[in-house]
């Protein structure tokens, strides 16, 4: 019956087409945080091993669904009498169906635990890693750098072309850091420290964030991370290793009175001043950040108010539970917070 | 064909047994008969997959576009861990079930399964462990994902009854799933029909056999992390808690160790399926019959080695990392092995691309798919990237949807003259395949660019600047094509029941026993047990032989003790949610009563 060949055949081209279109879309406009781009070593080791696997799939897909059709295509029922031969199996044929894929497997298994040998031990001693420790909290990253004495948040600033050392933890639930333009994530898992590593080799801005559930507000919990050449990196980590700057004009100074006598400092701290809380991120050199909330606003002193007064609606689960402050004495706390360059 | 017996095998002639089914609301409620058990099955995990669909579709709706606030936060991540849990607790697994019960004892030559009250039970305890868990809704449902890893599911960081309520139905279900596995792997080891040896059983028995053990072996291991994460919530005992010294990956262990093994049981029971569709179609016997076979017992096997690949990301080592990607490398082997048997069964066939052998074609096809991005995370540095991504949400739809489904629809046509008597339209069902399998392409194919562009699962919205928009406006344009594709089935389904054509004993020209008695079968079965001969014993010449029946046989009377025993048990997840140590009580006194009518009860009356 041709017609309902044909139907058969446009149908199967209609797929066909479909997925080629989701294809070529899949290629076009700005992809920050493609994982098919790599910036780092780490991430292209990834990459390189991931197309290598790709390309046999691809291969395997074409032959076994190829077959697979022309089958379905060529023996169809086309009338006559009799039944088909009854082939009940073929010992040589399952030996080669069971042969080819195996050989094709171990193609893939050598690199690929070559690779893992590298990725999932700790940074080689040789290469003097920066080491920096991550501490994930609902909804927002932590970063410590032991050895230039800098607490900051949201933002990993990394120097290009030094191996960086993560150390991983978690205050609360089990988070997960990944950078995806730098590389595979790691879980951040309480109670343990999990290690990633990489260098960097070209300097930019890579947004990732959180892949692990962790609760209601895991997709804002996002991160940044800022690769900057040696000499740009130097001078960040000068500008913010040191306690906090004195406000300048009276307004801030009034800023930093509310704030350090407040409620803020019960879960903030801005090193040099008695606000010591530990559950929020460091303020001391907030207003040199790009981002606020997880890197979800631009740090404006417009976003700043926001985001005091109306967290709980950007971002609806956040922790920071505060009372609605009065407007003069917010726009006075952000002039001070701003001023924390 | 056996066609000498043709005249023995059915003293009612072959219009089917109407009776079968007859009888009040009370008939079924008290019924232990496994057909209509598995109708209930069947008809109860088409009600939530429909369900679960409706979360699916909400949850595709607020991803439409970045930044969308159809529903919040909370509601988003109370849909998807219903979503994940529904389908595969409450749907899938339910309609494999429903197979198990119509299928097994007819292709075994059985006249129900071994323990028809217990059968009887299973369904019970899943039906109100499913209506526990859904129930949620009404108070706050659970959260934390299907797979609720600790310690966001401690009372901490999930206050509330939601993770309560998930852990009490997974119990239950859990409960009724073991069971129903005893009574399946002991029915197909002792009530098969005289000469029906094990290499001689139809391959979805087989799968069958296979799935059951994965039961047995795998529930416990949920049960023991489910007790713990319960001590933990109720007692604050601390098994999943750091700060005294309890460790989160533990249940992760646990939790996989159960969940890849459930993989498998949602996925070998439509490999059992398509492995009879195919050779049924193509009019010759299934090619490589015991490397089929055996490819199924060692993905069953080797299945229980390979469930830290949920875990790479979690900083086991490279030790660790390396064993469990080359033992999930290993799986892929016999999975592909199958896929070859299946086209050899094709090859030099005589294939009727009827509607049942379209499905288990697409099942087929689209498993491909899913195998491989499945062999792309085997390897862990790869997975680094794609775990916890849309990349992975891709992979497990392709072998879940595009598999399981598509072969637990394909038995739903295949089967559905057996259990009916009447034909399913073949037009209708042909407008389901094409549209199900364009629109399950067009919603999960751009899944994979998005995982690999960076966008993680389980995010309620992502931002703009990401370049997730488009895509995610084609999956969810697909996802309603997909959902719409279902109401051509679910017409067909219901239509056909009133209008559907008369099927007689074997409208495919199948070859196994279930074939060879009357459409539907009458509530006995088999009047005389059959004696079998060969593999195929309706296409050998002499491949079966059914003596003559002089009456009917007696067969076990209905009992309503088993949905007593289960009310007793879902009163005990009530009293556990609710904190009423009373109700505890009268939960205990229920199972005990029930128990006891159920042991003191006759079987025949």
């Amino acid at each position: 019956m041709p017609s309902k060949k044909a139907t058969w055949r446009r149908g199967s081209w209609l797929v066909l087409g479909l997925v080629l279109v989701v294809g070529l879309a899949g290629c076009t406009g700005v992809l920050p945080q493609s994982t098919l781009h790599p910036v780092s070593d780490f991430g292209q080791r990834i990459d390189d091993l991931f197309r290598r696997i790709f390309w046999f799939a691809v291969g395997v897909f074409v032959i076994v669904e190829g077959l697979l059709l022309y089958a379905v295509f060529r023996f169809r029922d086309r009338g006559g009498e009799g039944r088909p031969e009854p082939v009940h199996g073929n010992t040589r044929l399952e030996i080669a169906w069971t042969l080819a894929p195996a050989i094709i497997l171990v193609l893939i298994a050598v690199p690929t635990m070559k690779t893992i040998f590298i990725v999932d031990n700790p940074a080689p001693a040789s290469s003097n890693p920066l080491q920096i420790n991550v501490i994930g909290h609902q909804w927002w990253w932590e970063f410590e750098y032991p050895e230039q004495g800098i607490v900051t948040a949201d933002e990993l600033h990394v120097p290009v072309g030094r191996t960086v050392q993560l150390n991983l933890t978690s205050k609360d639930v089990i988070h997960s850091f990944w950078i995806p333009r730098i590389g595979g994530k790691r879980d951040v898992v309480p109670g343990h420290t999990n290690i990633l590593w990489f260098t960097v080799d070209s300097a930019g801005e890579y947004p990732g964030q959180c892949a692990e559930f962790c609760g209601e507000e895991h997709a804002l919990m996002r991160a940044l991370a800022v690769a900057q050449d040696s000499a740009t990196f130097r001078a960040w980590v000068d500008s913010v290793k040191g306690p906090a700057r004195e406000p300048a004009d009276s307004l801030a100074m009034q800023g930093k009175q509310l704030v350090v006598n407040g409620i803020c400092i019960s879960c903030h701290t801005i090193r040099g001043t008695q606000a010591k809380g530990i559950v929020g991120p460091d303020l001391t050199h907030v207003g040199s950040r790009q981002t606020l909330a997880a890197t979800i606003l631009e740090n404006t002193p417009e976003n700043m108010f926001l985001w005091i007064t109306k967290n709980d609606s950007i971002k609806p689960g956040n922790k920071m539970k505060i009372p609605q402050l009065p407007a003069d004495q917010v726009r006075k706390m952000v002039a001070y917070l701003q001023s924390l360059k | 064909m056996a066609t000498s017996e043709a005249a023995l095998h059915s003293p009612t002639g072959a219009h089917g047994h109407e009776g079968t089914y007859s009888g009040g609301i009370w008939s079924w409620i008290t019924t232990v008969d496994h057909k209509r058990i598995g109708i209930l099955y069947g008809l109860t995990a088409l009600m939530f997959f429909v369900l679960g669909g409706i979360e699916a579709l909400i949850i595709r709706l607020q991803l439409h576009g970045p930044n969308a606030g159809i529903v919040s936060p909370q509601v988003y991540n109370q849909l998807f861990t219903m979503h994940g849990t529904t389908m595969i607790f409450l749907a899938l697994m339910p309609l494999g079930a429903a197979f198990f019960n119509f299928v097994v004892p007819l292709q075994i030559g059985a006249r129900d399964v071994a323990f028809p009250r217990l059968n009887a039970f299973s369904y019970w305890t899943f039906l109100f462990g499913g209506l526990f868990l859904y129930s949620s809704w009404f108070w706050q449902a659970p959260d934390a994902g299907w797979f609720g890893y600790a310690n966001l599911t401690s009372t901490q960081f999930s206050p509330g009854p939601g993770v309560d309520f998930w852990f009490l139905g997974l119990q239950l279900l859990g409960l009724s799933s073991l069971v129903a596995a005893l009574n399946f792997a002991i029915t197909i080891l002792n009530l098969r029909a005289p000469g029906m040896k094990l290499m001689r059983m139809p391959l979805f028995t087989w799968m069958t056999l296979v799935t059951s053990f994965l039961m047995i072996l795998a529930f416990p291991a949920i049960t023991v992390g489910l007790v713990l994460l319960m001590f933990d919530r109720f007692f604050d005992a601390g098994f999943y808690n750091v700060a005294v010294g309890g460790d989160v990956v533990l249940w992760q262990h646990l939790f996989w160790i159960f969940g890849h093994p459930e993989v498998y049981i949602l996925i070998l029971p439509a490999m059992g399926i398509v492995s009879e569709i195919i050779p049924t179609f193509s009019q010759k016997p299934l090619f490589g019959y015991p490397v089929v076979v055996y490819s199924g017992v060692l993905i069953g096997f080797i299945g229980f080695g390979v469930w830290a690949h949920h875990m790479f990301a979690v900083g086991m080592g490279p030790i660790a990392n390396s064993v469990f990607s080359a033992t999930t490398m290993i799986i892929a082997i016999p999975t592909g092995v199958k896929i070859f048997n299946w086209l050899a069964t094709m090859w030099g066939g005589k294939i009727r691309p009827k509607v049942p052998f379209l499905f288990a074609f697409g099942f087929i096809i689209m498993f491909i798919i899913g195998g491989l991005s499945g062999v792309m995370h085997a390897s862990p540095p790869a997975d680094l990237q794609q775990t916890d991504s849309y990349f992975v949400v891709a992979h497990f739809h392709y072998v879940l949807f595009g598999g399981s489904v598509f072969g637990l629809f394909g038995g739903i046509y295949y089967w559905y003259p057996k259990v009916t008597g009447k034909l399913m339209s073949e037009t209708l069902g042909k407008w389901h395949f094409w549209l199900m399998i364009i629109a399950f392409n067009i919603t999960f194919f751009p899944m994979h660019f998005l995982g690999l562009q960076g966008m993680p699962r389980r995010t309620y919205t992502y931002e703009s600047g990401l370049g997730f928009h488009d895509l995610n406006l084609v999956a969810t344009a697909g996802s309603f094509l997909l959902g719409a594709s279902f109401l051509f089935f679910f017409w067909n389904f219901f239509r056909s029941l009133k209008k559907g054509e008369d099927a007689g004993e074997n409208p495919w020209n199948a070859a196994t026993l279930e074939w060879a008695i009357p459409s539907p079968p009458p509530h006995y079965n088999f009047d005389t047990l059959p004696t079998v001969r060969s593999r195929d014993p309706l296409w050998a010449e002499d491949g079966y032989e059914k003596p003559a029946a002089d009456q009917e046989p007696e067969m076990p009377a209905g009992s309503g003790w088993p949905i007593v025993v289960s009310s007793g048990l879902l009163l005990l997840a009530i009293a556990a949610i609710t904190s009423h140590l009373w109700l505890v009580g009268v939960g205990v006194l229920i199972v005990f009563v029930g128990v006891y009518g159920w042991s003191f009860q006759p079987v025949y009356r």
